[in-house]
């Protein structure tokens, strides 16, 4: 075999043919292009004759085609069960190529064909996949467990402080808020939002809205909880229980190649819309929807009406009206239509959910204990006058859309919906005009929602009303009326004249009376604490008066309980008192906390620049702390779920108020003399410094002055007290000397 | 107590001044014209007229028991033959000079009681701060740069400072002159060979304003444009307290007997048309000088506060206001008594 060799090298044959080449073999295969990506596996097929195929055949090919995936009925393929003559109930759906098979996939799986039958769609080359799955079950490693914070952290907090959050310039900053040692920041970010910041409303997270979506941040060290993926977002509204959002942007949806894909992204299908639907847990999109801007009678577009979507109480449906023509409610997670029907109401132009108040609340809960049937919700909508029909306000029930109430009411210009936020009363401000249309005045009509067939009072008032607002969990409510001609033609500069009023409601009358109103005012916004009875009117956006009023509404309510309930009823409106008047310059926004003890004002930089910052007061109108920061923008106090006491826990609680407010003040005093202790220590150090080094200071001038050796000035003198030298002078003053003679 | 307004001058107030008894009060404006006023009760008792333009600042003496040699001489070696025939009655506690720097490019020398000009000084410039010395024997005066060209060489001691233009100055020591200049700094000078001594660069970051000194000129207090008030000492120059405003500070002042400073400012005179009252912030403001903690406001002016005094016996304080007025406080007996931080003993 020397002949072979070359360069000494010698090549053995047999030595190639032992070497096992398969596993590189194996790694360097080609890969063929078996061809069949472009092929789809429809189950769900209903089985069928055969005389029936080609009928079933381009039934579902309109199916496929409306959802965007066209086929033809010849690149279908049914397979048969030749014994029983039927079809399998599958079919194999070929497509162009492997995009379009998996735009189909994705529009079509778990599409309802009819009530019986939906497809399921998989790859073909999957199912040979899943056939040849290993069997046997292998037990997957658990992950590790990650605890994650806990969302209500805040409320757990030792000194029972409130949260609020500021958004000034770049800087978002989140605040404890309590006794002034206990006020800190708890957290900082810069640049943390790109528009502005918003709390869920039960306080459980904090949103902030960027250029490329939403982003939903919790739990105490604030790590991201959830986005959601909707470019230029710009207004987005919470479900009452935080289990949905609702975003909207201007600019309508476009899915542009290499989106990412999946549920929590956008699709083809959702392009040119505006609103979008999703699930807060998941982060999943549930639906989206255009946005509708109903058109004045005049043809110019009004403002969208924001939230667009209404949620009711429990989260079970989200309703959206189309002006004009129906109001569509859609049910919850899967967002269908209820009933696969819209309530078609002609000319219908708002509508408002019925709140659940704490009562039925608890009554639903025993009710799903019980297994019984849930109340129904409610809802209240209004419809104006067209050609000879009457303006309509109308409650119904729903799911069973049962009318519960109507009426007709004439001279309609305009209506506001108010709930009472327990859901006890229905307050419909109706703007009327005379026959002529010259004036305008204001009707309310209040329909006592929880009396047998919804009685209603009607209130009528000879001005506008510009404010309305309940006592929250009260049977009170307070208005701003006008006759200020200045109103409707709104010109910078000029605050209008008005007058506050408060109504309460005559128990076992019925009826609402005036308590008192409260004339030439400047106040155009009300704000109840929402614990009631304390109530803050406020000038808001004004550039010459900024005034707050801080009220309360049973001061001597103490009083009254003492002396039984027969003695107020000759003092009406008596208990009402007012507490303090504070003013913050140039304010736009008034809040109160969750807990009604504190109100915060702020002036936005969104609205002007003038001396913006924040205020905090308490709800006698002291100020306790403000701030004038310039760039200032929002201020939030972040809301608190509901109370997880029971009502007996509550009434236990006040029953021994004492013994708490005991407690407190001790705590009170201990923090009082701690700061100050702190606070006249510092002080003692800095006089102490300060006298030390005038001592120095006086030492050496007196040495340079001898020194300088010109004249030694004695130390300097305090001023002579002027010798005083008291004498008293006893100065006997002959007045008038007379001589008589005394007779014998 | 009702403030009393003193209205005797037509345009903007330059410089108040109390004497050492605290009962007259002199004030000068760009109306050209000093006035001399009882405190007590607000009544003029007259005018120094003479100058030709703007009085931009005035001086009095401190004399307590001059003895009968003694003469003011003025930057140390300016005799005015004048004052040497006409010495007064000494022994007496009682204010004989004043002096006054004007933008007619003269310092005069008035006598407090005749109201007569005693001597004049003419300069290149305008005469823009004078201050006597803590003995009385002489004068130092700021006069207005101009580019290149020196005042006069009357005066033998006489000197350039170096770097930024001077503003306000005083005597700090027979021999040491303390001045404020216009980029923030705060300097000593050998009121001798004109040397600077010391200086702080950073002592302000805009204009000073206002000097004014401590009572045994240990220390003083400045104002500035960089809404700011500062403490220092007036032999380091270091700054011991800082008052931090929100608007520009006009002029300081430190209240004798008390713990307290006040200041005085406001949003500049171009810039008051543009905005409301309650934003310029035209209030003299009490600080108190060691806590650095605002105590009290007192409002009033409805313009910039251009300068303040205080009664160097401490029982009232005077404002003097871009609005031409000049508003005497008496200090009410509740000032005297209240102690807002406790017992706290503070040397003076």
């Amino acid at each position: 075999m020397a002949t072979d060799s070359v360069n000494g090298a010698v090549y053995d044959d047999d030595i190639d043919a032992e070497i096992d080449y398969s596993d590189i073999e194996a790694k360097y295969k080609v890969q063929y292009d078996e061809g069949l990506d472009n092929i789809l596996v429809v189950d769900g097929i209903p089985v069928i004759d055969k005389s029936k195929l080609d009928k079933l055949l381009t039934r579902v090919a309109k199916d496929f085609g409306k959802k965007g995936a066209p086929v033809k009925p010849e690149d279908m393929f049914m397979p048969w069960d030749d014994a029983k003559g039927k079809s399998k109930g599958y079919m194999f759906v070929e497509f162009k190529n492997a995009d379009d098979a998996a735009y189909a996939m994705a529009a079509m799986n778990g599409h309802p064909f009819d009530a019986k039958h939906t497809f399921y769609l998989n790859h073909f080359t999957d199912v040979e996949k899943f056939v040849n799955l290993d069997e046997t079950w292998a037990e997957p490693e658990p992950e590790p467990y990650k605890p994650k914070e806990h969302l209500r952290a805040w409320l757990g907090d030792p000194q029972g402080r409130d949260q609020y959050v500021t958004y000034r310039g770049e800087e978002v900053e989140i605040h404890w808020h309590g006794k002034p040692s206990q006020c800190e920041v708890a957290h900082k970010r810069t640049g943390w939002t790109d528009l502005y910041v918003s709390w869920s409303p039960l306080g459980t997270y904090l949103a902030t809205l960027h250029r490329q979506g939403v982003r939903l941040w919790g739990g105490s060290s604030w790590e991201a909880q959830q986005r959601f993926a909707h470019p230029l977002v710009k207004l987005i509204d919470f479900s009452p229980n935080e289990n949905y959002m609702i975003t909207w942007s201007h600019d309508p949806i476009v899915v542009p190649e290499g989106m990412p894909q999946g549920p929590q992204y956008f699709s083809a299908e959702d392009e040119g819309n505006n609103i979008a639907v999703w699930d807060i847990k998941t982060g999943n999109l549930l639906r989206t929807f255009p946005s509708v801007l109903p058109e004045s009678e005049d043809g110019t577009k009004r403002q969208m009406q924001w939230p667009a979507l209404k949620w009711s109480t429990d989260d079970q449906f989200v309703g959206r009206v189309t002006p004009g023509q129906q109001i569509s409610v859609y049910e919850l997670p899967s967002m269908r239509l209820h009933d696969k029907k819209s309530l078609k109401i002609e000319g219908v132009v708002d509508f408002e959910w019925c709140p659940l108040g704490d009562k039925d609340r608890e009554e639903a809960e025993k009710a799903v204990a019980a297994g019984k049937k849930v109340k129904e919700n409610m809802l209240a909508y209004w419809t104006p006058e067209v050609a000879n029909q009457p303006a309509r306000v109308t409650v119904i029930n729903f799911p069973s859309r049962t009318i519960l109430r109507q009426k007709n009411l004439f001279n309609v210009s305009e209506c506001k919906l108010y709930w009472q936020n327990q859901g006890d009363f229905l307050c419909v401000k109706v703007d009327r005009h005379t026959k002529t249309k010259k004036s305008v005045f204001c009707n309310l009509e209040i329909f006592r929602v929880r009396e047998k067939d919804f009685p209603i009072e009607v209130v009528e008032l000879k001005d506008s009303v510009t404010d309305f607002s309940w006592e929250p969990k009260g049977e009170r409510f307070a208005i701003i009326s006008t006759s200020d001609p200045n109103l409707g033609n709104p010109a910078a500069g000029i605050t209008l004249k008005t007058d506050v009023s408060f109504y309460q409601l005559v128990r076992g009358k019925g009826d609402f009376k005036l308590l008192r109103t409260l004339p030439n005012r400047t106040s155009n916004t009300i704000r109840w604490s929402p614990r009631g009875r304390h109530v803050v009117l406020a000038t808001v956006g004004s550039s010459s008066k900024s005034e707050l009023e801080f009220w309360d509404l049973d001061f001597n309510q103490d009083e009254v309980r003492r002396e039984g309930p027969n003695q107020s009823k000759e003092e009406w409106g008596v208990g009402i008192q007012h507490l303090g008047t504070a003013d913050h310059y140039a304010v736009t926004d008034a809040e109160w906390d969750p807990s009604g003890r504190y109100l915060a004002t702020s002036a936005s930089a969104w609205r002007h620049t003038l001396e913006n910052g924040y205020a905090v007061w308490d709800f006698r109108g002291q100020e306790l702390e403000k701030h004038i920061l310039d760039r200032f923008k929002q201020f939030l106090w972040r809301p608190r779920p509901r109370t997880l006491l029971t009502k007996e826990q509550q009434r236990k609680i006040r029953r021994n108020l004492k013994e708490y407010s005991r407690q407190f003040e001790e705590e009170d005093a201990a923090e009082e003399s701690n700061i100050s202790a702190e606070l006249i220590a510092q002080r003692q150090r800095l006089v102490d410094e300060w006298n030390a080094w005038r001592r120095r200071c006086k030492d050496e001038l007196e040495e340079e002055r001898k020194k300088r050796g010109k004249k030694v000035e004695p130390k300097p003198k305090e001023p002579e007290e002027e010798e005083k030298e008291e004498i008293e002078v006893w100065i006997d003053e002959v007045i008038e000397q007379t001589e008589e003679v005394v007779e014998d | 107590m009702r403030p009393i307004l003193l209205q005797g001058h037509e345009r903007s107030l330059t410089q108040i001044k109390f004497n050492r008894e605290g009962d007259l009060l002199f004030s000068c404006s760009k109306d050209h014209v000093i006035n001399v006023w009882f405190s007590h009760n607000g009544e003029r008792l007259g005018t120094y007229d003479g100058h030709n333009g703007t009085v931009w600042t005035i001086d009095v003496d401190f004399i307590t028991h001059p003895p009968l040699s003694c003469i003011p001489a003025v930057s140390h070696t300016i005799r005015s033959p004048n004052v040497i025939t006409n010495p007064l009655d000494s022994g007496s506690a009682e204010s004989r000079f004043l002096v006054s720097g004007s933008a007619d490019n003269t310092m005069r020398l008035w006598s407090v009681q005749t109201g007569k000009c005693l001597y004049r000084w003419e300069f290149p410039t305008a005469v823009k701060r004078v201050a006597f010395s803590e003995d009385d024997q002489q004068v130092v005066c700021v006069t207005e740069q101009r580019d290149g060209t020196n005042q006069s060489k009357e005066p033998e001691s006489f000197f350039n400072p170096t770097g930024s233009k001077a503003v306000v100055c005083a005597f700090a020591t027979p021999n040491l002159i303390l001045t404020g200049h216009e980029s923030g700094k705060v300097a000593l000078f050998d009121a001798k060979t004109g040397d600077e001594v010391l200086n702080n660069e950073r002592a302000h970051m805009d204009v000073v304003t206002d000097l004014q000194l401590s009572p045994d000129r240990t220390y003083f207090i400045t104002s500035s444009k960089d809404k700011t008030a500062r403490l220092h000492d007036t032999k380091t120059l270091q700054v011991l307290k800082t008052y931090q405003t929100e608007t520009p500070l006009n002029s300081a002042a430190i209240a004798p007997g008390k713990p307290y400073v006040l200041l005085g400012g406001g949003q500049d005179a171009m810039s008051v048309t543009t905005t409301s009252l309650r934003q310029g912030k035209f209030e003299t403001r009490f600080w108190h000088k060691i806590f650095e903690e605002e105590v009290g406001r007192v409002k009033g002016h409805f313009g910039p506060v251009n300068t303040i005094a205080v009664s160097p016996k401490g029982d009232c304080y005077a404002s003097g206001g871009e609005d031409g007025f000049v508003r005497v406080h008496h200090f009410d007996e509740s000032y005297f008594r209240a102690k807002p931080y406790g017992d706290l003993e503070v040397e003076e």
